[in-house]
């Protein structure tokens, strides 16, 4: 029952975005927060994340987007003073604050309740001794374990236990020099380094399960002890890689019911032993070869694995997680899907579900690819059929790789040796390397299970597709092979490309013989009652359930996996816009398939399809549903990137005409029309071949700025100074894109800042401008940026809000536009547009008030903006400055630099507010979780581009607040000729001082992304000792600011944004 | 090898044969679990059925002897989406497909099986024919109506005998199991509880079981209404009145049909679901613990609560999904049964502690 002294919760949300740590915390805070509010307890929620559907308004009834300190929740719970608190729906920085909190005593002091989970169970889970007290009283195997200081030591562990072993030396900063060992050799190896590297001389030693099977069980609890599992999960990829970074399968495909029951019995046990009241995670290696299993982990909260559970099972874990910690029993709750039977069941699933990450690799190109125990991926897409192998290609189809099926045209050119070669780097191209060996029969399956682990049920399904591609190649064509082929989850243009058909052909063929998808439903109960919530995904197979009806309806399309430059304020706009159609009549649908999103959830939209992005995907659904439109420029460049197959088909986009889409994204008929109508632009032309470039050089001059066409987060973009930067950029950039030219463009240096706005054809709207704080050269998903400008002349302001008006006027926008400009001090130029949401709307949205979302969406639908409650033009300011800071996942991927630039590399964001731009600076600085140093040591070394006058006045301002400035060789001479008091270091040196003498770096490079400069080491060391460095003096100035609030010792305000 | 299955409302499914080449009329019926189909196949209770698996993949992890549940499979068929022929895992022997052969059972792969199991969710269990052999449609059709099916296969599900069982040792309880088709995790769970098993296959006298002079009754699971079970439910409720040797009340512990005659014996009714609860995922709430626990699952029938509630017997679990009786009592006597499958196989064990309360009973 309802706990009836719970008239007020706090619910801490997960901060920016970073790898690990996701969008699925926004699916789970959602949920948690939309739960309690229906019980009529008011809901307080804080989160540093403006991109997130929970810091919406209407989501809970208050809203504080704050930085997750200790201090701004603090200063929450003594204004609100609530009953109680939930942090298991924040993930790890949920738990790290309820921890914080409740040590200082701060919980205690205010009366506050921690609900669902308890100090014991977060401590019992998350130390490793506590964890193995509790394992071995309760009789769980954990694997053995030891600490060594020396040689004999490690030896006389791996006498009784055996190899393999993994040894990690003790307190290392990013874990490096560890390592599994075989054998003695390997181990003397490893144990000696290990000795070396550790700051105290000690290596821990753990018997290795790599290799076997990793299973997860995701748990529910009650206060009565009810306990109850929600979906059991199987990596394809043995213990050794991260289950972040595996290929996940759900329910488990190679446990009989023994060894099924074996675990799920260990996991209630678990549970019960932490006495958790909501979710729970619980990681098992199984030998593949015997019972024997041991429990690698247990998370006592919602997770990323639960949020995919939740998809998998259709059964909303966060949900009913929250009622539970407000006192509910799993008994007394209904299922929510079926509507006719109660929540305390185990969900039945009759398909099969494949998780797929998404690695960022392609942004970081000097990253180490090689999976691991550190998670990489930045996101993950869910696919759903009725057999593995048609599972798993729609999961690969939905990634967005370039890729036929499991084919993809690098793997397919290596030569065998490589391959084999990179079957054992283990790198996220496995699959297809294993798809490669079958299908040149260079390898068998046995061989390859020797080598990889990988169960022989995976490889004999991987084999099957493999073997139906040889099929398609040998047989004549026939319905019969089609039928099959399709109902394997192969794609149209696989099948063309592999038979050689025509499109035509197929299409006869398919409408003769009726091949064509039906839509199953999911309804966590294998259709033994009926459901309630319409959850579908396609196969082929006999009986369609979708029934579609005759009501308006539009169909929104989804943005897939979180990736770099395509994050969750996407999902953000997605679900602004399903709510929207609601609320203008009519029904809406969503197709996406990423897992860890609220536009997934089961009760988002009217009908969700759970499918690739792809446009044959999309267009069996509308050829399902017959919508009266589809919205497309609410899904990123995913969804905008279909705007051109769905018009060639007839099928009526919504908001601005693909023809002008294109033609926004043409530079070169875009720069004719902005010359038409005579708005700046720095000039550029696009070449297909490295003998053009010349020309354009003598025209434009250096610097330039180079890049791909057609992109997503500006990537492989890069600023070139000399013919060297040029030629060698356009070596890497045109092998990597043959369809499309390089743009070369002038750089102009100046303000950078954008226009977000919503038009209707006719009327503009303009939320608000941002303004960043690093000039020109920086990607604005990189830079910090401002709402409102700070430093523009409002004369700049409304002329770049006329430019907007005039662009959307040519381009006949419908919807929304984001236009991001440069002001070099004289001149206003256009840099970009885009005629679809923005990174920046969620932001907007919130801190201005106007529902930009709501009113593209009216608009796409035909109404007018001045008919809308928000008017035309520029809306007036909020009164408070919002300061938009990026958050990287730097300490995550090793090898990659850390230097700002203009390809997008952070995965997250953050919001500081207050009324002083300088206050807001802190917390947005706070929220990132950046070190904000008051004194000591600071390292600087800037390119010669960047010492100037300007510069050595802000290196005077950190010395004159105390901080001793230290300096490289040419650096330390340019700052001492403008009389900075600086001390040279010679390089060699400068690492030592890191962490110790040397505080901050201060570090403006050359080139960026390069291993090779002597630089790139020093910053990815000061980023592991958590040192800001900052690598343009822009960020840098903006840092002292942040110094200067700190110093100044004033308590800061933490207000809400709503409620 | 072609495989259809025909239903008795005319509908026929047809996929690719596999197992037996062999023709079977039985009742046609799904089951939710995800794991355990060889369990479930080699369980008696399905004497008679034809089995669908709502999970879509079935042999993923072959077949091994120590999961048997009997002697062979009783299921007379099995409709599955996707047949595996290449399982993978340590103990598994055979495939899936080869076992269904040499047991001489035919297997339909191939065929919506999701829409299978909304017809009967929709319609109730309905008549079927399973074949692999080439019939038409007319001789399906015509086989399916000259077909009736039998009720009472209880009669002659017993399949254990005493090889089938650990040694004998005085100082045991001795538990008289009443095989209607028990499975043999029920055996097991019994004995390693403590107790030599006595086995009375249908036909038993209530004189017989106390011959023994046992220390408790237990009623096992088994196929077909129990209604049909006249003789034992005459028996059963002389035994409900008996006494042990020492004079204190006769213990008696039923699971799913012996739970079902314990209700019937005690004067109350029985009825059939409408298409029943087959899997391992059903939610039951225990009113004697205050808690609920997932169950394994199989059963057709289900006892009616208000008949018992007149015989001195109170309901005392309750399906969560569909409120019907999952538990009762005897008011006054140790007499309890329920109408899940504590001893699992395939599913959870969550309820397995009932073993442990029956031996605590028989101790008393």
């Amino acid at each position: 029952m309802l706990k009836k002294n719970i008239k007020k919760v706090l619910i801490i949300g997960s901060g920016p975005i970073i790898i690990g740590q996701a969008a699925e915390f926004d699916y789970a805070g959602t949920q948690c927060c939309k739960a309690i509010r229906e019980e009529g307890i008011e809901t307080i929620l804080i989160n540093s994340n403006p991109a997130t559907i929970m810091t919406d308004q209407g989501i809970a009834d208050r809203v504080y987007i704050q930085p997750l300190t200790c201090e701004a929740v603090e200063a929450v719970l003594r204004k609100e003073r609530p009953d109680g608190i939930l942090a298991g729906f924040g993930g790890q920085t949920g738990l790290n604050l309820a921890m914080e909190l409740e040590e200082k005593g701060i919980l205690e002091e205010l009366g506050t309740e921690l609900l669902g989970v308890n100090r014991q169970a977060i401590e019992k889970a998350e130390d490793r001794e506590q964890f193995k007290k509790l394992m071995n009283e309760i009789g769980e195997p954990i694997p053995a374990s030891a600490i060594a200081t020396s040689q004999k030591e490690a030896a006389d562990f791996v006498q009784k236990e055996g190899f393999p072993v993994i040894i990690r030396p003790a307190f290392t900063l990013g874990g490096t020099g560890g390592g599994i060992a075989k054998n003695e050799k390997e181990l003397k190896e490893l144990v000696q380094l290990g000795i070396e590297k550790s700051a105290i001389g000690q290596v821990l030693i753990e018997k290795s399960v790599a290799g076997w099977k990793e299973i997860e069980y995701e748990v529910i609890r009650d206060g009565k002890d009810n306990c109850i599992i929600i979906c059991s999960m199987e990596n394809l990829d043995p213990v050794g890689i991260h289950t972040g970074d595996s290929i996940v399968v759900a329910p488990t495909q190679t446990l009989a019911d023994a060894e099924y029951q074996m675990l799920r019995n260990a996991s209630l046990k678990i549970i019960r032993a932490l006495k958790i009241e909501g979710g729970c995670n619980v990681q098992f290696a199984l030998n593949p070869d015997s019972s024997e299993y041991i429990v690698i982990e247990v998370n006592p909260r919602v997770s990323r694995s639960s949020a995919l559970a939740s998809k998998a099972a259709g059964y909303p874990i966060a949900k009913i997680a929250a009622k539970i910690a407000l006192g509910y029993s799993l008994d007394e709750l209904s299922n929510y899907i079926t509507e006719e039977s109660s929540a305390l069941f185990e969900p039945a699933m009759d398909y099969c579900v494949v998780k797929f990450p998404k690695w960022p690799f392609d942004k970081f190109r000097t990253a180490s690819r090689k999976l691991g125990t550190q998670m990489k991926a930045t996101g993950e897409v869910m696919s759903i059929c009725r057999s593995f192998e048609s599972a798993l290609l729609k999961a690969v189809t939905s990634l967005e790789v370039r890729c036929d099926g499991l084919r993809i045209p690098y793997v397919t050119g290596l030569s065998s040796e490589k391959l084999e070669e990179k079957l054992m780097a283990c790198d996220d191209e496995r699959l297809f390397v294993i798809a490669e060996l079958l299908r040149r029969e260079r390898m068998n399956l046995e061989e390859i299970h020797e080598r990889t682990r990988i169960d022989m049920w995976f490889l004999s399904r991987i084999a099957n597709i493999v073997h139906m591609e040889k099929r398609l190649e040998k047989e004549p064509v026939s319905a019969g092979l089609i039928e099959e082929a399709e109902t394997m989850g192969f794609t149209d243009a696989e099948i063309l490309s592999l038979t050689g058909m025509n499109s035509n052909a197929l299409h006869d063929l398919r409408t003769y013989y009726d091949i064509h998808p039906v839509y199953k439903m999911v309804d966590t109960c294998a259709g033994e009652f009926e459901a309630a919530t319409p959850y579908y995904y396609s196969c082929y197979d006999e009986e369609d359930e979708s029934a579609a009806d005759d009501a308006e309806k539009v169909l929104v399309v989804g943005s897939g996996p979180i990736r770099i430059g395509q994050g969750i304020e996407f999902d953000y706009c997605c679900v602004q816009g399903v709510w929207a159609l609601r609320e203008l009549g009519y029904e809406s649908i969503i197709v996406n398939n990423n897992p860890e999103t609220v536009s997934t959830d089961f009760d988002t939209a009217d009908k969700l399809y759970f499918e690739a992005l792809h446009v044959d995907d999309i267009m069996n659904v509308i050829k399902k549903e017959r919508p009266k439109g589809v919205i497309l420029q609410l899904g990123g460049q995913t969804a905008l990137n279909l705007a051109e197959g769905l018009s060639e088909r007839g099928i009526p986009v919504l908001g601005t005409r693909n023809k002008y889409i294109d033609l926004a994204e043409d530079r070169e008929k875009f720069s004719q029309l902005l010359h038409e109508i005579d708005i700046p632009t720095p000039d550029g032309g696009a070449i297909t071949h490295v003998s053009e470039a010349a020309a354009i050089v003598e025209k434009l001059g250096y610097p330039l700025i180079v890049r791909p066409s057609f992109v997503i987060g500006g990537r492989a973009m890069q600023v070139v100074y000399n013919d060297e930067e040029l030629y060698q950029y356009l070596k890497e950039a045109v092998s990597l894109s043959t369809d499309h030219p390089v743009l070369i463009d002038k750089y102009v240096e100046g303000i950078e800042f954008e226009v977000d706005a919503v038009a209707d054809g006719e009327n503009l709207l303009v939320p608000g401008v941002m303004e960043h704080i690093e000039r020109t050269g920086i990607h604005s998903g990189d830079s910090i940026s401002v709402y409102p400008a700070y430093s523009l002349p409002d004369a700049v302001v409304d002329k770049a809000i006329d430019y907007t008006e005039r662009i959307s006027r040519a381009l006949h926008v419908c919807g929304l536009m984001n236009v991001q400009y440069v002001y070099d001090g004289k001149e206003i130029y256009v840099i970009e547009v885009n005629p679809r949401a923005s990174r920046t709307v969620p932001i907007l949205s919130k801190v201005t008030g106007v529902q930009m979302v709501k009113a593209a969406t009216a608009v796409m639908l035909g109404q007018k903006l001045p008919d809308l409650e928000w008017g035309c033009g520029l809306y007036p300011k909020s009164g408070f400055y919002a300061v938009k800071v990026p958050v990287f996942s730097n300490a995550k991927l090793t090898n990659v630099d850390v230097a700002l630039g203009p390809e997008m590399r952070s995965t997250g964001e953050v919001l500081g507010m207050d009324p002083d731009l300088d206050k807001a600076l802190y917390k947005g600085f706070l929220g990132a979780g950046m070190n904000i140093f008051t004194g000591g040591g600071v390292y600087v070394s800037l390119r010669n581009h960047d010492k100037t006058k300007a510069n050595a006045e802000i290196m005077k301002e950190w010395e004159a607040e105390g901080f001793r400035i230290y300096g490289s060789a040419g650096t330390a001479q340019f700052l001492k000729e403008e009389t900075v008091d600086c001390e040279m270091v010679p390089f060699e040196e400068v690492g030592k001082m890191i962490g110790n003498k040397i505080q901050v770096v201060i570090n403006v490079p050359q080139v960026t992304n390069n291993l090779s400069t002597e630089m790139f080491p020093l910053r990815r060391q000061a980023i592991e000792h958590g040192l800001p460095v900052l690598t343009c003096m822009d960020t840098a100035r903006a840092y002292l600011k942040a110094v200067k609030v700190k110093k100044s010792g004033e308590t800061l305000d933490y207000p809400p944004i709503f409620g | 090898m072609e495989g259809k299955v025909y239903l008795e409302d005319g509908s026929l499914f047809e996929g690719e044969g596999f197992g037996a080449c062999k023709t079977c009329v039985g009742e046609l019926v799904f089951n939710t679990a995800m794991t355990g189909y060889q369990k479930t196949l080699t369980d008696p209770s399905y004497l008679g059925q034809v089995i669908t698996m709502t999970w879509p993949l079935a042999g993923n992890y072959g077949i091994n002897k120590e999961d048997d549940q009997s002697d062979r499979i009783y299921a007379c068929g099995l409709v599955v989406k996707e047949v595996c022929e290449t399982p993978s895992n340590y103990r598994c022997e055979k495939t899936l497909s080869q076992w269904l052969t040499e047991m001489d059972v035919p297997g339909v792969a191939g065929v919506d099986t999701r829409k299978i199991t909304k017809k009967i969710r929709q319609n109730g269990t309905v008549k079927c024919v399973i074949t692999t052999e080439s019939l038409s449609y007319r001789q399906l059709k015509k086989l399916c109506e000259e077909t009736s099916l039998r009720t009472d296969y209880m009669k002659e599900a017993a399949w254990a005998g005493p090889a089938d069982l650990q040694e004998y040792k005085e100082e045991k309880l001795n538990v008289a199991v009443l095989d209607f088709g028990a499975k043999r995790s029920i055996l097991q769970a019994l004995e390693q509880a403590g107790c030599n098993v006595h086995l009375f296959p249908y036909g038993f006298t209530a004189e017989e079981v106390l011959a023994i002079h046992p220390d408790g009754v237990f009623l096992s699971n088994g196929p077909g209404d129990p209604a049909a079970a006249q003789e034992a439910i005459a028996e059963v409720r002389k035994l409900m009145h008996a006494d042990r040797q020492d004079g204190k009340p006769l213990p008696m512990f039923g699971i799913c049909m012996g739970h079902q005659i314990l209700a019937l014996a005690a004067g109350g009714r029985t009825y059939k679901l409408k298409y029943g609860h087959r899997g391992a995922n059903h939610g039951v709430y225990s009113k004697e613990t205050g808690r609920s626990c997932i169950t394994s699952q199989n059963h057709g029938y289900a006892v009616e609560a208000e008949s018992i509630l007149l015989h001195d017997m109170e309901v005392t679990e309750l399906n969560l999904n569909d409120r019907t009786v999952e538990g009762m009592r005897h008011r006054t006597r140790p007499i309890f049964s329920v109408q899940y499958h504590p001893e699992a196989n395939p599913g959870p064990a969550d309820s397995q502690y009932l073993f442990d309360r029956f031996v605590e009973m028989m101790k008393k």
